[in-house]
């Protein structure tokens, strides 16, 4: 013993750190990303190689050369935005547009805005949505699953994108909704993007997430519980026009949507009463979009719009200060 | 029953209370003490020994310099070599009295057998003064003058004593050891509190992680009939033991900012200032020693010790063993609050509650990275701040708006740099704003009596 360390308190500090966070929510996303090669054969397994890569490389490249800044690739961020941006687009989508959606996740999203913790809006949903108007043919051309050495695709439209079509060419919702039993939804034998073939795998890792105290789950309950409680609603109106709140809970990457990108920390609220209002706001804007929109899809869009007033929730909804009215 | 907390925010440290089991032990005195003037909060004392004189031990060498201020006692019998300016354990100069330690001769006044004295005296006033005579402060570390708190100003009522045993801080387990092997002492030390603060109800907090202390403290409840006197069970969560939260969790009342306990009618002692205040009062005992908890994952001698005020640390590590090779930071008391020593020549004075060794892997911050916004720091704070917030306005220099913002409500607990991901050094940064924030409303408030005082004339 030569020299002591002379610093303030508090002398030890927890074991997390955003690195070992970002590591829980990458093993949190296994379950899915397992069940999604099973499911899609090795074109998912390409999918995931280059999103994931562009993404790290992307960021890494970013902060090299145009930041002149330390690499943050290591609090792995951009593994997960990579892994969601993989998710969130069909095993179907050309490697190059994929680039496409990395570059505009990570370069335009995340890292213009001044890289992790800055940004507005969620990066792998910024890709996703830049990719469904720019790419549409490409991302609304889903391909049931064929397994990991299955046959040739058939391809045909998502459950929600079917019903829409339907509906428009004058069928009713009982007749449409007849072509899918609940256990499909759940267990993954749908098309759609990667991330919407197995609710189980992904509240599996949402349960994970709350288990570690990683996320809080009130964000991803309020989705659910204003999902179910709006389509129940005009459900009951009038069930021949809309959908049941089984149906929408388990279609359209809501289960995704709800427990990986909503409860991204940085386009969050922090208190839980912000996070409950947020969680109302997406589950209420997206039934909308799907009932009333143009899309057949909304969570993307929902998660987005509420991402922009993230900033006033925080300010509204504050943890009572102690000894304080 | 089931266990009590406080409302908002808190931390789950590892309580690592690895001395638990070592017994309280005295330390041999050392060759030479260094008693500080300025042991406790508010105006420093003034020395009343000269070089050369002969004093014994518990005999005063320094009386109040105000109001808030103490009575200080010679911890051992000798010569006063020098009084001085010499450097505290952060290395800040002020004035130290030098004893030679000469065999260890008491005052006779001071009653050194063991017998327990239960009856208590029936003046209050009476007892307030042997407290004060007895130079005692408040022992869980913020050493405020203990018979300052005991006199509320007028309007202001006590309605509940309570004792706090949580010793929520990881390691410290002197607390613990004095319910054990003091509980005797504790207890009527609790019963002197309440009596004083006119039979009030009295609530000994104790953390459910020392189920021993709560056992025997009940068991010595029953066994000397005191009434008024109950064990409250708490439950393990840092910050338990600050003063705001226990009276929060005790009393289901949060003590306003900027507000003292009494505005609530609750008076919060330590379990080792009652030891104190029966000493004073039962045995005429003035705080002369404390027991201090020495300890370290990387130490192999721990160990809970009565040591007399003024002992150099260095002399306290030398009897255990010299400090280990890997220690990388002392620090005087726990990890969470405690200071860390920079100078080891220092002395102990009456809040010295430990001394423990961290290594440099347990105890080196990781380098700052960005915010990610996931609100950890403001679900720790157990004053429901915005730890992220206040840091950025301090940073900025936002005096204002640190102040909208309740930085001065801080107690500077540190669950919010504890618990952030990104490490960053919130409370440091925190620390600069509530300065400031703090003596913005001080300013305020002398330039408003300064104005009063102008119109009266």
């Amino acid at each position: 013993m030569s020299k002591l360390i002379v610093s303030p308190s508090p002398h030890i500090h927890s074991k997390d750190s955003t690195r070992s966070l970002m590591r829980d929510v990458v093993i949190a996303l296994i379950p899915a990303v397992i069940c999604s090669v099973v499911f899609y054969g090795w074109q998912e397994l390409l999918v995931l190689g280059v999103s994931v890569a562009s993404c790290v490389l992307l960021e890494w490249a970013i902060t090299k050369y145009m930041l002149k800044q330390p690499s943050t690739i290591g609090d792995l961020s951009a593994v997960i935005t990579g892994i969601l941006l993989a998710l969130n687009v069909p095993y179907t989508t050309p490697w190059w547009v994929i680039v496409i959606g990395a570059v505009v996740a990570i370069g335009v999203a995340k890292m213009t805005f001044g890289g992790l913790g800055q940004n507005i809006w969620n990066p792998a949903l910024v890709g996703r949505v830049f990719l469904l108007v720019s790419f549409p043919t490409y991302m609304t051309t889903w391909s049931a699953p064929k397994g990991l050495f299955g046959a040739d695709a058939v391809t045909g439209a998502t459950p929600l994108g079917a019903i829409q079509e339907g509906l428009m060419s004058g069928a009713s919702v009982e007749e449409l909704t007849s072509a899918y039993n609940y256990r499909d939804l759940l267990f993954a034998n749908l098309g759609g993007s990667a991330g919407e073939v197995c609710a189980l795998a992904l509240l599996a890792g949402f349960v994970y997430l709350c288990c570690r105290k990683v996320i809080k789950p009130w964000i991803t309950l309020s989705i659910f519980a204003t999902v179910a409680l709006t389509s129940l609603i005009f459900w009951g109106i009038d069930p021949s026009r809309f959908t049941d709140p089984v149906f929408n809970l388990l279609t359209g990457g809501l289960v995704l949507g709800a427990c990986f990108m909503a409860t991204d920390y940085v386009t969050s609220p922090m208190s839980l009463w912000g996070g409950v209002v947020f969680g109302v706001g997406i589950g209420f804007l997206t039934m909308m979009i799907r009932y009333f929109g143009s899309y057949p899809e909304g969570v993307s869009f929902a998660i987005l719009l509420m991402n922009s007033v993230v900033p006033l929730l925080n300010m509204w909804f504050k943890q009572k200060k102690f000894g304080r009215k | 029953m089931s266990k009590r907390t406080f409302s908002i925010g808190g931390v789950h440290p590892h309580d690592s209370k690895i001395s638990r089991d070592c017994a309280i032990q005295a330390l041999p005195i050392a060759p030479t003490v260094y008693i500080s003037v300025a042991q406790h909060i508010g105006a420093p004392s003034v020395p009343v020994v000269a070089v050369g004189d002969k004093v014994k031990v518990g005999q005063v060498v320094a009386e109040p310099g105000g109001f808030v201020s103490a009575y200080i006692h010679s911890s051992v019998s000798g010569t006063v070599k020098s009084i001085a300016p010499r450097a505290d354990l952060a290395g800040r100069m002020s004035t130290h009295i030098e004893i030679a330690v000469e065999g260890d001769e008491w005052l006779e006044s001071i009653d050194r057998s063991d017998t327990l004295v239960t009856e208590i005296p029936e003046d209050g006033k009476a007892i307030i003064e042997k407290i004060r005579q007895g130079g005692i402060v408040g022992l869980g570390g913020a050493t405020f003058p203990t018979h300052v708190k005991l006199s509320p100003p007028p309007g202001s009522k006590c309605e509940r004593v309570i004792i706090n045993g949580c010793e929520c801080e990881p390691y410290l387990t002197s607390d613990f050891r004095t319910l054990l092997e003091k509980g005797e002492q504790v207890v009527v030390g609790a019963a002197i509190l309440r009596k004083v603060m006119g039979n009030v109800p009295c609530t000994i907090a104790i953390e459910e992680n020392k189920p021993e202390a709560i056992a025997h403290i009940r068991e010595v409840i029953a066994r000397l009939g005191f009434e008024g006197i109950e064990v409250m069970v708490m439950k393990m969560m840092y910050p338990q033991g600050g003063e705001k939260q226990l009276i929060d969790a005790v009393m289901h009342r949060q003590v306003g900012s900027g507000a003292l306990p009494i505005s609530v009618g609750a008076v919060v002692q330590n379990v080792a200032t009652a030891l104190a205040v029966y000493d004073a009062v039962q045995k005429n005992k003035p705080i002369i020693d404390n027991s201090v908890t020495v300890t370290g994952e990387c130490f192999p001698r721990q160990a809970n010790l009565l040591v007399r005020v003024g002992t150099p640390l260095q002399y306290i590590i030398d009897y255990l063993g010299g400090i280990p090779a890997d220690a990388a930071k002392v620090i005087s008391g726990g990890p969470m609050m405690g200071r860390a020593v920079a100078n080891l020549q220092a002395a102990t004075v009456k809040g010295t509650g430990a001394l423990l060794f961290l290594t440099e892997k347990q105890t080196r911050r990781a380098p700052e990275t960005s915010c990610i916004r996931c609100g950890k720091c403001a679900d720790a704070c157990p004053m429901g701040l915005e730890p992220f917030l206040l840091n950025k306005l301090s940073k900025a220099q936002d005096w204002d708006a640190c102040e909208q913002n309740a930085a001065q409500d801080c107690i500077e607990c540190g669950c919010c740099l504890y618990s952030c991901p990104a490490h960053i050094p919130l409370l440091d940064n925190i620390r600069v704003g509530k300065g400031a924030a703090l003596n913005a409303i001080r300013a305020r408030a002398a330039a408003a009596k300064a104005a009063a005082e102008a119109a009266k004339k």
